[in-house]
């Protein structure tokens, strides 16, 4: 009498590249089996050690049930656990030709001791090709590391990055420090080396900072917001720290900060570049120049103005072949690539962002 | 418009809901506290199928410090971004202007009265003697 509920029917006729999916632990043991004995028996007894006094505890509801997607919780597990569910949900119905995990639980990014940091890094790289891309091969996954601990990670890079199933590194745009400064350069120089782009990507936990440079914010809202702060911050601090005149082949993806506010910091930091000048000789160029040439944005959340042209005009300061679609599966704030665009776009453009941007930019095929 | 025979009445009881495809479109029923609902199963803003949001009321406010949670159950939260639609009306609260979720017409009928109706006989067992949910498309 009633039709069964059914998956989402119309497919997406173009293949979609999605840079941004969250890969989550079925049980809290789920690492167990990829850690070194030493390291098993430390989890166990001591648990993780970051920068927030809960470490399982999320601050807020985050919208929905705990940040996910309220249709994508799986009968066992978390919301992003069952790649059955995934593959339903996403991969199959909009047509994703490859997807990049982004690991953000309790991989060694905010780990604080730093052996612990470089093993929970090493267990949640091997766990994402066993547990996704092994049985998915769809997926690409990003190497975690220890990103506090300079030299582990670049031991970590260095283990994983002749695999080509990793096809990124992923750094938190939470860190200690503003990520130019020079005691982070040897993992880009890692990077280089490796031919692989940092991926940026804000986690829930803070650094041991406040979210804003002003303090906690209020609301969910605030702290939603923030992510775009962050990644100006971060932005800024590469390029004026000089790690793009450094490390000339080095490539930074900015996932989930927004990207309209890319052509604002572009200028008001050229706008004082004459001036300033002698306190950062070691720029050969424009702030702006390095902000083209090695930094690359995701689209989700996108930012949604009143008038859709207004965005078409930030696109085409900040380059059609600059933007990758992410669709952040299966978080709230999830864009499906069919209504994530709110304007109309050339078929090129089109081409460009939901793929061809990120198979040339992470060496897909 | 025409009418369409959905589910029998027991089947979508209080505090369920359930989607059923009429004329092509998925449409998601809802029950609250008896009050039937029948909404496009496709969220104006991003695509979601809303069948799986959240019933809920909305949060009013006349200024800082005065927070109430008024209409218990008569609003639907998307399961993505949370934009929040009246159940009744498909109203958009987040953009009452511009957005609006499509709703139709539903109801309960006795069987006895459908029988009749050129949907029925073909498409559906339809036991008469119970009620059964009817929508408008
Ligand atoms: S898809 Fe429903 S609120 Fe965005």
């Amino acid at each position: 009498m009633n039709a069964p509920f059914r998956e989402q029917q119309a497919r997406q006729t173009l293949a979609v590249v999605d840079c941004d999916i969250h890969p989550a632990h079925r049980t809290p043991g789920e690492l167990l089996p990829y850690l070194e004995p030493r390291w098993r028996e430390h989890y166990q007894t001591y648990g993780v050690h970051v920068r927030q006094a809960l470490s399982s505890t999320l601050m807020y509801p985050r919208m929905m049930a705990a940040g996910m997607r309220s249709d994508a919780l799986p009968a066992n597990g978390p919301a992003g656990s069952d790649l059955e569910m995934l593959r339903k949900q996403h991969l199959d119905p909009v047509n994703v030709e490859f997807g990049l995990l982004m690991a953000l639980s309790k991989g060694g990014m905010e780990e604080r001791n730093p052996e612990f940091a470089a093993a929970m890094s090493r267990a949640t790289n091997d766990w994402q090709i066993d547990r996704w891309v092994r049985e998915e091969p769809r997926l690409r996954a990003g190497i975690v590391v220890p990103q506090e601990f300079p030299e582990a990670a670049v031991a970590e890079i260095e283990r994983c990055a002749a695999d080509r199933r990793y096809v990124q590194i992923m750094l938190s745009s939470r860190p200690s420090d503003p990520l130019g400064h020079p005691r982070y350069w040897p993992i880009y120089a890692a990077a280089e080396r490796a031919g692989l782009p940092i991926g940026l990507h804000p986690v829930g936990y803070n650094g041991g900072h406040p979210s804003t440079g002003s303090g906690w914010p209020t609301y969910y809202l605030q702290e939603h917001y923030v992510f775009v702060a962050c990644m100006e911050a971060l932005a800024a601090s590469f390029i004026l720290g000089g790690v793009f005149e450094r490390f000339p082949g080095l490539k930074v993806v900015l996932v989930e900060g927004g990207f309209a506010w890319a052509p604002a910091l572009a200028w008001r930091m050229d706008k004082h570049f004459d001036k300033f000048r002698k306190e950062v000789p070691h720029l050969k160029q424009l702030p702006s120049d390095y902000l083209r040439q090695h930094i690359w944005w995701t689209t989700q959340p996108i930012e949604e103005p009143e008038q859709a042209r207004h965005l078409v005009e930030i696109i085409d300061w900040i380059g059609w072949d600059r933007l990758l679609y992410s669709s952040d599966y299966p978080h709230w704030d999830y864009d499906n690539p069919s209504f994530s665009f709110k304007f109309p776009m050339t078929e090129a453009q089109r081409r460009k962002i939901f793929r061809d941007n990120a198979m040339a930019l992470y060496r897909l095929s | 418009m025409s009418r369409h025979v959905v589910c029998a009445a027991d089947e979508l009881p209080p505090g369920s809901r359930r989607t059923a495809f009429v004329d092509g479109r998925e449409i998601a029923l809802f029950n609250v506290d008896g009050r039937l609902h029948a909404l496009l199963n496709r969220c104006p803003h991003g695509g979601a199928r809303i069948c799986s949001g959240i019933v809920t009321g909305i949060a009013q406010s006349s200024g800082p410090g005065d927070y109430r949670l008024e209409r218990h159950g008569e609003f639907l939260r998307c399961p993505w971004h949370g934009w929040e639609f009246e159940l009744a009306t498909g109203q958009s609260w987040c953009d009452p202007r511009t957005t609006r979720l499509r709703n139709y017409e539903v109801r309960r009928e006795a069987g006895g009265n459908l029988v009749k109706g050129p949907y029925v006989a073909e498409r559906y067992p339809v036991v008469v003697e119970n009620d059964y949910i009817v929508i408008d498309i």
